[in-house]
């Protein structure tokens, strides 16, 4: 069986139907216990105080942020490449999310930032690359809301996507390019040396499970409402049409 | 049960505030937006299959009369 059977809108609708209830399921779980274990079973950081408690919202929804927009850019390369329905409206359908998930990130560093830097912002190169990702995820929904035909819309937020690809990788990068700026480096490593310390580690892993999870359910809820969508359309053509 | 966030309690809480506030927000969005979405797919695919039963309803008798009237 190839993956590209689930371009098919029919066997996607099928596929994401079986698997969404399951998704949910395991999302809701995972929030819950990596939210609740982290905010209140976890100590303070002996600098940061109770301000590491942000941990759990700002590092996961900076991770969703940054890689939803990967996730756009190979649904996109997919639908220009291959012209497959389906990932030209889930590239539509993580959008939202990812804009959403940006200004958690945004909001909750800010909140952060306050008192540990002594400034809610700072034209630091990671801060400004994500503020740039930002003003991405709301042109690229605005474009595919400006465009009147489905495909022509598809083809020029794709364009789109790859060149806001860049920003998605320097808000990812941006401490090892230019190696200045306010923010830390990563908090999570596979050099167990560079990661946080055990007792914030695994509520942190559990609250990053959660928040993919929800990626993942939203984006299946959101893509099944496009292809509903586009049916709709086509349906209500066909009728106008005679 | 609530643990003392300390001199920080109001950037912790505003922080978890608004997070929560903007998932809500986004996860009923989208389940109202699905809703809307399958309810009017529903109508439409109702009326046209009407619409297609009706042509087929009216074409079906002449195709059965035909090879008597011939």
């Amino acid at each position: 069986m190839s993956l590209w059977e689930y371009a098919n809108p029919r066997k996607f609708m099928a596929l994401s139907g079986a698997v969404l209830p399951f998704a949910a399921a395991g999302t809701a779980i995972a929030l819950v216990v990596g939210l609740a274990w982290g905010f209140f079973f976890t100590p303070e950081d002996y600098r940061q105080g109770s301000t590491v408690k942000i941990i759990y919202i700002h590092v996961p929804s900076a991770m969703v942020a940054i890689n939803c927009w990967l996730m756009m850019l190979v649904a996109s390369l997919v639908w220009l490449i291959r012209r497959h329905h389906v990932s030209a409206l889930a590239a539509k359908a993580a959008a939202p999310i990812g804009a959403t998930m940006t200004v958690i990130a945004l909001a909750t560093g800010a909140i952060w930032g306050q008192p540990m830097w002594g400034t809610w912002w700072a034209w630091d190169p990671r801060l400004t690359s994500f503020l740039v990702l930002f003003l991405f995820y709301l042109g690229y929904m605005a474009l595919w809301a400006a465009v009147d035909n489905p495909d022509t819309a598809a083809e020029l937020t794709s364009v789109l996507c790859i060149v806001g690809s860049v920003f998605a990788v320097l808000s990812r990068y941006a401490l090892v390019f230019w190696n200045q700026g306010l923010h830390q480096g990563a908090s999570l490593s596979l050099d167990k040396e560079e990661n946080v310390a055990d007792v914030f580690y695994w509520p942190l892993l559990i609250a990053i499970a959660g928040f993919v999870g929800l990626f993942v359910t939203l984006l299946l809820v959101r893509t099944r409402t496009e292809v509903r969508a586009r049916r709709l359309q086509a349906l209500m053509a066909r009728e106008r049409m005679g | 049960m609530m643990p003392d966030l300390g001199k920080y309690a109001t950037e912790v809480l505003s922080a978890y505030g608004v997070t929560l506030l903007l998932i809500l927000a986004l996860v009923l969005l989208t389940l109202r937006q699905s809703a809307r979405t399958r309810r009017a797919l529903r109508q439409v695919e109702a009326a046209h299959q009407a619409k297609a039963n009706g042509l087929t309803a009216k074409t079906k008798p002449r195709n059965k009369e035909t090879p008597q009237d011939g």
